[in-house]
């Protein structure tokens, strides 16, 4: 950067961190930051001012190593990214007002924008392009960990397995449900599935024929469906709709249906005397 | 006190938070758990519509008053592709994208009151009232 502005930025770095306090106090309810005790909001503020100032001094284009980790550790707590990015600009503009408060030519002028801008910008961009990779991150893990619990086939006795389905159906676990069933039944050789919908809030035609579906599936592949925890409010919904799951049997609790698929295999539960 | 909610309905996830809103209003205004799924379930009907067929719209969840009654209105309104033949979509069974053909006339049966509005090409707009007991 221009020895000038180097020079003219430390010797009013006093007169800049004034300004710049007084400017992020009074954005401070934009970043919801009215729970954070004062001390803590002026010590972070007087960090980043620091850190900001360490910039002008290595002149570096990008965030340093400390600016990273500080960025880091403020959204771990819950601060908005939007803080620091305001901080930034808001430096900006007063350094800008506080280098254009001596006399110089146009072109000049100019040339500070220019520096500034460039000095400034590429901090901001890399700030919010590592924040928006850290949210992908988090968000393609989170997807993977739902899909893992999305739709689990347990085999409970032999040739009975059971798969509670708990939260909403969309089309991508519609798939899930179908690709796990068949190739669990295939792989534990059951010849009874209990599809326990106990913890499935709303049962629309959409997920009524994703279920259909999946048992004439299982069917195909010589085993047999029963639907276990039909709640009485989804009854009459499913009624008023007209969906048909006559195809095959269906029960109101998960016991039930246990007990129908142990006949089903010609076991059955008893209770032991002693 | 003026309950409503608005949904812009875009993609799978805000069908959900449609009949969020929708189960949430039906609770504060004292329906009981049947009629909540009813409502519910009627809500994710049309809103899936809506992802379906005109790719984005809007479902608008209110209360509504005539009289002494109190009930539950849902209005879904898109500007897509329009219903062609309304009495056709009416009957059971159905479909133009290989479901049940059980989701509009199922909403009819699932509430009071259910009224379409449809021009090809401009959109269509479904009203649904279900009055509290």
């Amino acid at each position: 950067m221009d020895k000038l502005i180097i020079q003219i930025l430390n010797e009013s770095r006093q007169r800049i961190y004034t300004m710049w306090m007084d400017e992020m106090d009074r954005v401070r309810e934009d970043h919801r930051l009215q729970s954070i005790t004062d001390a803590t909001y002026e010590d972070t503020n007087k960090e980043l001012f620091e850190i900001i100032y360490t910039h002008i001094e290595q002149n570096v284009h990008k965030p340093t190593e400390r600016m990273t980790e500080f960025a880091e550790r403020l959204l771990k707590v819950g601060w908005r990214l939007s803080y620091i990015t305001q901080g930034l600009q808001t430096f900006r503009r007063i350094i800008l007002a506080v280098l254009l408060d001596a006399d110089h030519s146009n072109e000049k002028v100019f040339n500070m924008y220019d520096e500034i801008d460039r000095w400034i910008d590429p901090i901001i961009n890399q700030l919010i392009n590592e924040s928006a990779k850290n949210w992908e991150n988090t968000v393609s893990i989170q997807k993977v960990a739902l899909q893992e619990l999305s739709a689990p086939l347990i085999p409970v006795f032999e040739n009975i397995s059971v798969m509670p389905l708990i939260g909403t159906i969309d089309t991508e676990r519609a798939k899930l449900i179908m690709e796990n069933l068949l190739t669990g039944v295939i792989k534990h050789r059951s010849q009874v599935v209990l599809i326990d919908i106990t913890g499935v809030p709303v049962v629309d035609t959409m997920v009524a024929h994703h279920i259909i579906q999946a048992a004439e599936a299982v069917r195909l592949v010589g085993a047999q469906c029963i639907l276990v925890g039909i709640r009485p409010e989804i009854a009459q919904t499913i009624v008023n709709l007209g969906i048909d799951l006559g195809q095959f049997p269906t029960k109101s609790t998960l016991f039930k249906g246990m007990k129908t698929a142990l006949e089903m295999t010609k076991r059955q539960m008893i209770d032991l005397d002693e | 006190m003026n309950i409503q909610s608005c949904v812009e309905v875009r993609n799978e996830w805000d069908i959900v938070k449609a009949r969020q809103s929708g189960r949430n209003i039906a609770k504060e205004l004292g329906f009981g758990t049947v009629d909540q799924a009813r409502i519910t379930t009627a809500i994710s009907e049309l809103a899936r519509n809506i992802y379906l067929y005109a790719g984005k719209g809007e479902v608008s969840i209110e209360r509504t008053e005539t009289g002494s009654k109190v009930g539950l209105k849902i209005i879904a309104a898109d500007s897509g592709p329009g219903i062609k033949d309304i009495r056709r979509v009416m009957e059971d069974g159905f479909t133009t994208s290989g479901g049940l053909g059980a989701g509009l006339p199922g909403v009819k049966r699932l509430m009071d009151e259910f009224t379409i509005d449809s021009k090809e090409n401009e959109g269509t707009t479904i009203t649904a009232i279900k009055w509290l007991r």
